[in-house]
């Protein structure tokens, strides 16, 4: 394996990697301030993409992306509002059931508006052919704004949570529900402000993959197995630690067809999803005790 | 006078009855399972839309045998489970004359026996040698079998001097059939197969596939037998990492809208096709010309697209069955089924030639090589 051959490998892993990371962080928004996985989250990506799709008639790139976040970021919201807000303290298995059947109808709505088609943005920069190189390995500028735009929202979000008001609150009610209502924190509000950002954020990732990997009204489900898995992998509730079990995932899979046949790749994601849950189930980078203060 | 009035009411219902009795044993139902939505919709969709409209030509100018054509068409997805289903459906509630399709080739496999058993005529739209190979006394094809595609594009390779191969498919019923083939054949035209690798139906990039690839510098070409958007995206990642290996794709590859889905990535492929796509430039006295240049015309004057080769797939079916039961003189499944066996037809994707031992019809020049040039298909030089 020539220096070459690794670094194409290592950017294949790291571009498949990362939009995994994203799928995860999303999860891991919603999880920590509400304490539910929310399965529909790949359904974000998948509109998000399509939605810029279909504005991109109307709009410049740019303008149609940004509407494309801000309308998948209003479905969040009113998915929010209509099915999960008024349930009185739902067990986990409940609120698991609810967002597969969102996720489920959001498929089935996406088929009948747009169909089966596949459809992509137009390249970000180029066209089909155009590579960089960046010393002997070629390198689709798309890939470069994959990367860039997700570590981006990565970077964003953990000041986000860090700094901003919006984002302690948004912590207050992970850490307890209870005593940050106390405060005077909203905590219904927080809800639904988590499951807007998750889909923003989906819904950028799906805008800035759609030319590579093409958008398909069922590409959410896939992402939403992938995404989880890596969430889990990294400790789930933790966004940092999924970025990184995400291009730990990615290269994973990448470097795995130097060794197995590519049949076997998804194989490969699901093998280290169930060899994690068997031997460290708080995920590589969680804590025992954290896992264990919490009911999932 | 009440006694003679209820005779004369039983008099007129049944003479009602004998009316509509008689109005119904003028419809043939003929069932129809495509993959309209799902993975394979690239393929469906046109033929879902050439037996509309070929059903509304056919009625409007008498129907098949003067009997009316009652099409009853169901939308598998692509899956096979919904095929199979919906093939029981068909045959034992709405009792239909015969059924065409289904698109894909692992969906017709699943209903193969099904059928056979239930002794309905199913002419298919899906392109592997094995729906009629062992040969079942009511099941046809009108795609050119997958092991001609693949002789054909070896032949092209032997003439380029291409011996050394990477294969690689998409893991479906038909991606796998075209593995096995090329596998079994290669040696025939002195070619080796120097990597075989199957990727995920989904899959949606490529790129580590192609460096590994890429690392042989020995493979000459790369052949690739999928339906799905692999198709496109494949093209891309071999372009974008900058390898100008020639790629040959399958006979599945004959939808305009992939190469659209492509851009540039997809210039110079090249694809073993039947001759609708190159209808215009056809010889007139070509057996095909009349039937080519008619489909095709009523085709893109009704639904304002460009045909594709698996809409041809079902005109094929559904013009063979009419001219079989119209040989044997009406819908009677034996005579009808007999019929076929003895058919020649001129189709869009060749000249048909049954037999008993043959059920698909097609020899190796039902193919001519194409490419794509521009955006668009024409005939490889």
């Amino acid at each position: 394996m020539t220096i070459d051959l690794f670094f194409q490998y290592l950017l294949a892993g790291i571009s498949y990697g990362i939009i995994y990371g994203i799928v995860a962080v999303g999860f891991n928004i919603i999880y920590n301030t509400t304490g539910i996985i929310n399965f529909a989250q790949g359904e974000f990506v998948m509109l998000g993409g399509m939605i810029a799709v279909s504005l991109t008639a109307v709009l410049p790139l740019p303008l149609a992306v940004a509407g494309a976040v801000l309308i998948t970021m209003v479905i969040g919201a009113l998915m929010e509002i209509i099915f999960i807000r008024w349930l009185d303290n739902p067990s986990v298995l409940r609120m698991i059931i609810i967002t597969i059947g969102l996720s489920i109808l959001t498929r089935e709505a996406a088929l009948h508006i747009w169909g089966e088609n596949i459809r992509s943005l137009p390249y970000f920069y180029g066209d089909e052919l155009t590579t960089i190189e960046i010393g002997s390995v070629r390198v689709p500028p798309q890939i470069l704004w994959v990367i860039g735009i997700c570590s981006v929202m990565v970077a964003g979000l953990s000041l986000f949570f860090k700094i901003t008001p919006l984002g302690r609150e948004m912590r207050a009610c992970a850490a307890n529900r209870t005593a940050a209502t106390l405060c005077g924190i909203n905590a219904r509000n927080m809800v639904t402000f988590s499951f807007m950002l998750s889909a923003g954020i989906g819904a950028l990732a799906g805008c800035v993959m759609s030319p590579i990997t093409y958008t398909q009204y069922d590409i959410g489900t896939g992402l939403a197995i992938k995404g989880f898995t890596v969430a889990i992998l990294g400790g789930l509730g933790n966004s940092l630690a999924a970025v990184a079990a995400g291009l730990l995932l990615g290269v994973i899979e990448a470097f795995s067809i130097t060794v197995v046949p590519l049949a076997f790749q998804d194989a490969i994601a699901i093998t280290i999803l169930l060899i994690i849950l068997f031997l460290r189930p708080h995920g590589i980078f969680g804590s025992s005790e954290a896992a264990g203060l919490k009911e999932f | 006078m009440k006694q003679a009035m209820g005779k004369v009411v039983l008099a007129v219902a049944a003479l009602a009855l004998m009316t509509v009795a008689q109005a119904s044993a003028g419809t043939i139902k003929i069932g129809a399972i495509l993959a309209e939505t799902g993975p394979a919709g690239f393929l469906g969709k046109p033929e879902v839309k050439t037996l509309q409209m070929l059903t509304e030509q056919i009625n409007a100018a008498g129907g098949i045998a003067g009997n009316k054509v009652e099409m009853i068409i169901k939308d598998s997805g692509g899956a096979k489970e919904k095929a199979v289903s919906f093939a029981k459906q068909l045959i034992e509630e709405e009792k239909v004359f015969a059924i065409l399709g289904p698109t894909r080739s692992g969906s017709t496999m699943a209903i193969k026996n099904i059928c056979e058993q239930a002794k309905t005529i199913l002419i298919s739209c899906a392109s592997t040698k094995k729906i009629v190979d062992p040969v079942a006394k009511y099941v046809f094809k009108t795609p050119q079998n997958d092991s001609l595609a693949v002789r054909k594009i070896f032949e092209e390779m032997q003439k380029q001097k291409i011996d050394k191969i990477a294969v690689v498919v998409g893991g479906t019923g038909f991606g796998k059939m075209g593995k096995m083939f090329m596998n079994k054949l290669a040696p025939e035209y002195k070619i080796t197969i120097l990597a075989n690798e199957v990727y995920s139906p989904k899959a949606t990039d490529l790129s580590a596939l192609v460096t590994k690839l890429m690392a042989n510098k020995e493979i000459q070409a790369v052949v690739n037998w999928s339906i799905v958007p692999a198709q496109t995206i494949l093209a891309k990642n071999m372009r974008q990492a900058g390898w100008d290996a020639k790629l040959f794709q399958s006979h599945g590859f004959g939808n305009i809208k992939y190469v659209e889905a492509g851009g540039k990535a997809m210039e110079g492929i090249i694809f073993p096709a039947g001759r609708l796509l190159i209808a215009d430039t056809l010889p007139d006295n070509h057996p095909q010309k009349k039937v080519l240049t008619s489909y095709k015309k009523a085709y893109e004057e009704k639904y304002k697209e460009p045909v594709s080769t698996f809409g041809g797939h079902a005109y094929d079916a559904f013009m063979i069955l009419k001219t079989a039961v119209e040989k044997a003189g009406g819908p009677d499944k034996e005579k009808v089924r007999a019929a076929i066996e003895t058919l020649t037809f001129a189709g869009t994707g060749g000249v048909f030639k049954f037999s008993p031992e043959d059920h698909s019809g097609l020899s190796i020049d039902a193919f001519e090589m194409m490419t794509v040039k521009d955006g668009k298909f024409v005939k490889y030089q």
